[in-house]
């Protein structure tokens, strides 16, 4: 079975597991960097980006992810998971994992009383997709190889580069598992490509 | 279509704080050393429980100057309490942009009857509860997320202990009822019926519950995380503890990993003294936050 694991350092990684698992995969809550040697992708979950790299710092998991990411392993992040894929943070020179060609902006869309939800389409992937947006992000600019599967109101709100996935949103929060179904498809594609 | 303050959107930004650690401060400058130990949001405060409780007198809304040095502090989500009740306060704090409002029994409750109608408002609420019928009647009136009362500004852990045991406990009781008997529990424990229903169904309340009132060391806070609680307020353990920055980073540290002993062990090495805290028994009624609401 192909195995998720979910980082599992600070905020919602159990709604993550339960939404791999409904799309067919099995989910492993990851705490400790050996875990990731038995993971054929990985999704980084919402939550406080600063939270999550004071923590990936304690406990040595910056370089061991990047190199998951170089291996060619997927790598999903939501939100906040999206801040640390990014190569590009506005406003500072803190970069985290920066394994994808794209520049975010936090918080981009305003403080909690902003926070909405709304109906996206997603090009290949789903229409009327219900996303909600929580203090969200949004991506301001992309290289030449990124893929914008979403926008909202003319912001990029999801994006694919080969085997990285990060959007704005949080895709664990409801029921819809359309979205995770397309990144478990993308784990199985790679794992294929990567055994051969 | 796009919708603002939607139980989706409110009950979802407390699900991005679980596994964490919230932090009270009074000023910019702990507001960024709790942000900078990876406290997820902070709490703005004229003054910590453990003060609020030896100044006496009434205990109201911060000093707007106070919320607001915190707001352009830091980048986590800022808190801030209102009275219970206290519809203005509560207007005040969304109108200045906070993020989640806290209707609090540790300010004097400006309505010893109503609380404030939640649903009202576009920012999310935290209430405190005590046991299941508390949890729920708060969820019914609104509230995005709860957290155990505990006893705030004592350092000590008894009660937040009890009335996170108590709710555990009454969830799984509530599960163990046949359908016609569920109507009762709701009439014994003023529960609204249809919110038992849902949690008989689902095994859990329908928001984040945190820990709060009483948290004083790692090991508390790991101790609430193993009893059921998704993350931990912290209060007055912090500021008040003699080394603050180091006492916050443990902190987080045993929230993330309340089951790894060994690291609790080490983490609470040479930490200085924690608070001093307070024995329930010399508390009288009145001294009793907990018991300020219903």
């Amino acid at each position: 079975m192909t195995k998720i694991g979910v980082l599992g350092l600070q905020g919602a990684f159990r709604e993550h597991i339960r939404s791999v698992e409904a799309s067919g995969a099995e989910g492993i809550i990851v705490k400790r960097v050996e875990q990731l040697d038995d993971l054929d992708g990985l999704i980084i979950p919402g939550g406080e980006s600063t939270t999550m790299r004071r923590l990936i710092d304690k406990y040595n998991f910056l370089e061991p992810l990047r190199e998951f990411g170089k291996q060619g392993k997927p790598i999903f992040g939501t939100c906040a998971g999206m801040i640390l894929l990014a190569s590009e943070i506005a406003g500072t020179d803190n970069v985290h994992l920066g394994l994808m060609d794209i520049k975010v902006e936090r918080n981009a869309f305003g403080r909690q009383r902003e926070s909405f939800e709304t109906d996206l389409d997603i090009k290949g992937v789903a229409e009327g997709y219900n996303a909600v947006f929580i203090r969200a992000p949004y991506i301001l600019e992309v290289g030449p190889e990124v893929d914008v599967l979403a926008t909202h109101q003319d912001k990029i709100v999801l994006a694919q580069q080969g085997h990285l996935l990060a959007c704005a949103f949080h895709p664990e929060l409801t029921d819809d598992h359309r979205l995770t179904a397309h990144f478990v498809e993308m784990v199985e594609e790679s794992r294929k490509s990567l055994a051969s | 279509m796009s919708k603002v303050g939607t139980d989706l959107v409110k009950r979802g930004m407390a699900e991005m704080q679980k596994g964490g650690v919230i932090m009270d401060v009074v000023n910019a400058e702990q507001a960024k050393i709790a942000e900078e130990a990876g406290a997820v949001a902070v709490m703005a405060l004229e003054r910590v429980p453990s003060d609020i409780r030896a100044a006496g007198g009434v205990a109201r809304m911060a000093d707007p100057t106070v919320t607001e040095e915190v707001l352009n502090a830091v980048s986590i989500p800022v808190m801030a309490k209102a009275r219970i009740g206290h519809i203005v306060e509560a207007r005040v704090l969304e109108a200045m942009g906070v993020d989640y409002i806290d209707e609090s029994e540790v300010l004097t409750p400006a309505d010893d009857i109503y609380h404030i109608n939640k649903r009202d408002f576009t920012v999310p609420f935290v209430c405190g509860c005590r046991d299941l019928g508390e949890a729920t009647r708060r969820i019914g009136e609104g509230a995005s997320m709860l957290r155990t009362k505990g006893e705030p500004g004592t350092g000590n852990i008894v009660e937040a202990v009890n009335h996170i045991r108590k709710v555990q406990s009454q969830i799984r009781h509530l599960q163990s009822l046949a359908e016609d008997e569920v109507m009762v529990f709701a009439k014994e424990n003023g529960a609204p019926f249809e919110t038992l229903m849902q949690i008989r169904e689902e095994g859990r309340l329908p928001v984040v519950n945190f820990a709060a009132g009483g948290v004083a060391t790692p090991s508390d806070a790991a101790l609430m995380m193993q009893l059921g609680a998704d993350g931990v307020f912290v209060g007055s353990g912090i500021f008040k503890s003699d080394n603050p920055e180091k006492f916050a980073r443990a902190i987080v540290e045993a929230t993330t990993h309340y089951d790894d002993y060994k690291l609790i062990g080490e983490l609470s090495k040479g930490l200085g003294t924690a608070m001093t805290g307070i024995e329930m028994s010399t508390l009288t009624a009145a001294d009793r936050m907990a018991d300020r609401s219903e």
